[in-house]
């Protein structure tokens, strides 16, 4: 397992990545600005008009390092995949077991329980601080009924019932979420969630912010042998990649969700940092996008107990320890896949 | 002479120390596939420094060969050899197989069985008989001579053999934690603290219901 997981993300236009020995080299106009060695960084996210070397993606795919393309707005247009590696036999378990209605709902029981108690913990740390406020109503009331979510699913054997819950914590949790934003309220206004386009700030913020996770948690199932497309609890979707939906759902609430709330609640954002286009499309300026970055990757950085394995670790490792958890889960190591559950 | 693998079936002969080592850790590593940075990168690099070196030298009556290629259908291995010396005695030239290692001598005879089966390798694809051998430790810098006895040439015969069940499993046996654990550079990826397959993960969800 890696302990360097800075991921290298460029954002300078024109900019070329290239392989020098064992270093990255990224040069503007045929100056070198930054060298870094490979095995220092967990992956790559190219912004824009960015340009890398074949030897450099050859490179990063033998040291599983993932590289990623997206647009400068963050939509994801390309990954760098290496000679398929892992295991096939646990890729043909994921399988056999994406076909079993009780095995899928296994997993999927346990990825719902993640999301549904850190999103209960996103509430409980708001009521938690905010005590003395008189709107609580129904920030507590909202986390009465994932508690009861949370029952009633622990028993649940039906897919069908499984989705039908998930359906209904995403809808309670976010319709109290404007609540937790507590300062810029006039400018930064979250009614419900929209993605296609993002509607409004918060729904930009947001959007930007499960893109790079998506990114992290997708090259942490690729490192770890399964195949990010064959989910659980997400039905297969060509195009799709069902199982990194499925390993996001425990991270988006206490990473994601939380570092939105954070950068608007402390103002490290504002909104004259977006633009909305004609079509009511909202979209994020370079700086405020370098802001995103530069606030996700130091979260990365902080060091978490993690609750199953009982040992301190960086955020930037979770993905890849959640990833080896469900391959150990699949290869008969664990009866269930125990996901990572904030307090 | 039959032989009892065809080239299809032909396994790293670098598992055979692993499986010596804990056959998990070798299930690990060659049937999850599991990846370790610092057990392959700093090998795999290694590697490749000597490999650079030339292709051989001679000196006095050695000539020392460099990644030497390696099989045995006998054994069921293929792999290199980091240096395979060849002793002139009158006009014949005799293998003599030399392995690198990092570190210091070990208790156990993992490097000894991974030395024989090299030797086995080579009497195999040269029609020769092999007695002995050397490994040469990096960390007290001395070469020690092996002689491949009856003995050690059974337990290299029974480690191939294990190795291939092993891998024929597809099963990748449960972890046992010991001592030992904590120099194994996979530790991480095993967890063998955690990965008891007791049903630790299914209470753990119980209490995440706990407020």
């Amino acid at each position: 397992m890696k302990r360097h997981l800075n991921t290298l993300f460029v954002t300078t236009q024109g900019a070329y990545l290239a392989k020098e020995g064992e270093t990255v080299v990224v040069k503007v106009d045929k100056e070198i600005r930054l060298r870094v060695p490979v095995h220092t960084i967990g992956g790559i996210v190219c912004f824009g008009q960015i340009t890398c070397s074949p030897y450099l993606m050859g490179y990063c795919a033998e040291q599983n390092v993932a590289i990623s393309f997206l647009t400068e707005y963050g939509r994801f247009l390309a990954k760098v995949q290496g000679p398929v590696s892992g295991n096939v036999l646990l890729r043909r378990e994921q399988y056999r077991r994406a076909d079993d209605e009780a095995g899928s709902a296994n997993i999927a029981r346990a990825v719902l329980t993640g999301k549904i108690a850190n999103c209960r913990t996103v509430l409980q740390r708001f009521l938690r601080d905010h005590q003395e406020k008189s709107n609580t109503d129904g920030v507590s009331h909202a986390s009465k009924l994932l508690s009861s979510s949370l029952r009633r699913i622990q028993n649940e054997n039906s897919l069908d019932v499984i989705r039908g819950i998930e359906g209904d914590v995403a809808h309670t949790y976010f319709s109290v979420f404007d609540h937790l934003i507590t300062s810029q309220k006039e400018e930064f206004s979250f009614l419900q969630r929209n993605r296609r386009p993002p509607l409004d700030k918060v729904n930009c913020l947001l959007s930007f912010l499960y893109t790079l996770l998506m990114h992290d948690v997708r090259s942490a199932l690729e490192v770890a042998g399964l195949d990010p497309a064959v989910g659980f609890l997400h039905r297969d979707r060509p195009g799709r990649y069902g199982l990194a939906l499925d390993m996001m759902e425990e991270f988006r609430p206490f990473l994601a969700d939380r570092l939105a709330l954070s950068l608007v609640n402390l103002s490290q954002i504002q909104g004259k940092g977006f633009e909305e286009k004609e079509n009511s499309a909202v979209l994020m300026n370079d700086d405020t996008r370098k802001t995103v970055l530069i606030a996700y990757q130091n979260r990365k950085q902080d060091e978490i107990m993690h609750p199953f394995l009982d040992e301190k670790v960086t955020i930037g490792l979770l993905f890849h320890i959640q990833a080896l958890l469900l391959a150990r889960h699949l290869r008969g190591d664990l009866d269930t896949y125990p996901p990572f559950i904030w307090k | 002479m039959s032989y009892s693998y065809t080239e299809d079936d032909l396994l790293p002969l670098s598992a055979l120390q692993h499986l010596l080592f804990c056959e998990r850790q070798c299930a690990l590593i060659h049937i999850e596939q599991a990846w370790s940075e610092n057990l392959f990168t700093a090998e795999g690099r290694i590697m490749h420094d000597r490999v650079d070196t030339g292709k051989h030298e001679t000196r006095h009556n050695i000539r020392s060969e460099f990644a030497v290629p390696l099989r045995s259908f006998r054994l069921g291995l293929a792999g290199k050899a980091d240096v395979v010396e060849f002793h002139r005695q009158g006009n014949m030239w005799h293998p003599f197989p030399v392995e690198f290692k990092r570190g210091q001598p070990k208790q156990d005879n993992c490097d000894r069985v991974q030395l024989c089966a090299q030797a086995i390798c080579l009497e195999e694809m040269l029609n020769v008989e092999i007695d002995g051998g050397a490994l040469f430790y990096g960390k007290i810098r001395r070469r020690q001579d092996v002689v491949f006895d009856l003995n050690l040439r059974k337990e290299t015969e029974e480690a191939s053999k294990r190795l291939h069940q092993l891998i024929a499993s597809g099963i990748t046996p449960a972890p046992q934690y010991s001592k030992k654990c904590e120099s194994c550079s996979l530790i991480e990826v095993c967890l063998p603290k955690t990965c008891n397959r007791n049903g630790s993960a299914g209470r753990y969800l119980t209490r995440a219901m706990v407020e």
